[in-house]
């Protein structure tokens, strides 16, 4: 197995996956600045992908471009974390799932900057500025719906039970992760967990919302064994017209 | 006197200062500061550019105006390359373009996250609407006193 490769993968799929999430609230966002921002976080989201699957691209040396790996590949192809292929399902879930991946990612890029590869540590530099500049806006808007009505605040925590399974499974390491600690390419994600954790604990005891007990995670999206079954029509949604129209272009 | 053929990097920075941002028109590319190198060996040309965001859709324009700007001057030899390495951030916004942006209505960055004053009334009594705008660069606040809705330029 090429780790790099497999790294990258999870790096653009993450960004790819979410960012299509995201992009779903165009048009339907609760207020015009909530749907402009949701907008604007797709599109950073869309265009570190291009950055991450651009590179492993290269490195597979297939003769494939970004837009081959975003829309060629199948469910079982992608590397991406179960939590960011379930559905929107409202506001509070969505910008929940946001936090919860916002609070691993800005220290996850900061550590990458570092990388031993320096197009990685390239792609995380420019990367993590849009990160925490998305982390701001979610534990904003966290702790904005959990400290708001009774009703918002009974939103953030479904949101938040209903995540909680799947916000762990970045720490369930495998031959990759240390693969590319080996090598200086990345840390281990596990040496990240406890910043995780109290960026979390802080954030949600501002918001008043109950952080769940219990440390099982969903596993199986990031090493590509096993993903919902949301990620299919996901990809359906997403891949249909280059797949219908394979060549064209405008 | 100019020698046939022969361009300079200076000349085509000229050039380049000629050429709009697509979406907020009244400062150059240049002034934008995502230019990062010219050169230029007799008549080929190089320019690299750096995104302000990794998903700019403005980006693809640019490197279309550009392509445009440069034909009509008679360059064909040209190559556009990406480099997205130091990342661009709102210090690379020249002088000139903060008091270009000034002038048209929208607040230039300011190190402290927020504008100094409204753009258009100069109180500094502002107050954020919404942390995203119209375009990836900029947010979008309000004026307490004169109560005109402003963009206000990210700081990155
Ligand atoms: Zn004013």
């Amino acid at each position: 197995m090429n780790h790099l490769l497999e790294f990258l993968l999870r790096q653009g799929d993450n960004a790819l996956v979410l960012g299509q999430r995201m992009s779903e609230w165009c048009g339907h966002g609760p207020a015009l600045e909530e749907d402009i921002a949701l907008a604007n976080t797709a599109l950073d989201l869309i265009g570190q992908t291009q950055l991450w699957l651009g590179y492993a691209a290269e490195v597979e040396g297939a003769g494939r471009d970004a837009n081959d790996l975003a829309f060629m590949r199948d469910a079982y192809d992608f590397r991406n974390l179960l939590m960011l292929e379930v559905p929107n399902a409202d506001f509070g879930r969505t910008l929940m799932r946001q936090f919860l991946f916002d609070a691993f990612q800005v220290p996850w890029l900061q550590a990458l900057t570092d990388s031993a590869d320096p197009r990685v540590a390239e792609i995380a530099a420019k990367s993590v500025k849009e990160a925490m500049y998305h982390l701001d806006r979610s534990t904003s808007t966290v702790i904005a719906l959990g400290d708001g009505t009774a009703e918002s605040n009974g939103f953030m925590q479904r949101a938040l039970d209903y995540l909680w399974p799947y916000a762990a499974e970045v720490f369930a390491e495998d031959a990759t992760d240390f693969a590319m600690a080996e090598v200086g390419v990345a840390p281990l994600p596990s040496s990240l967990r406890g910043q995780w954790k109290k960026t979390l604990q802080a954030t949600l005891q501002e918001a008043h919302l109950t952080m769940p007990e219990g440390e099982f995670a969903h596993k199986g999206g990031r090493i590509g064994v096993r993903h919902t079954e949301h990620l299919g029509h996901l990809l359906a949604t997403m891949q249909v017209l280059p797949r219908s129209y394979p060549d064209a272009s405008w | 006197m100019t020698i046939a053929n022969s361009i300079s990097e200076e000349q085509v920075w000229d050039w380049l200062e000629g050429v709009p941002d697509p979406e907020i028109p009244v400062i150059s590319v240049v002034d934008l500061g995502v230019i990062r190198a010219v050169s230029v060996d007799s008549d080929a040309v190089e320019i690299k550019i750096t995104p302000t965001y990794s998903g700019c859709p403005a980006m693809s324009i640019i490197s279309l105006d550009i392509q445009a700007a440069l034909a009509k001057v008679g360059v064909t030899n040209l190559t556009l390359k990406t480099q997205i390495s130091p990342p661009w951030t709102t210090d690379w916004l020249s002088e000139k373009g903060k008091a270009q942006l000034k002038e048209y209505g929208i607040a230039p960055p300011q190190p402290s996250g927020g504008p100094e004053s409204c753009p258009h009334c100069e109180s500094r009594h502002v107050e954020k609407v919404s942390q995203f705008g119209s375009t990836p660069c900029k947010a979008l606040w309000r004026c307490s006193d004169c109560l005109e809705p402003f963009d206000y330029f990210k700081c990155i």
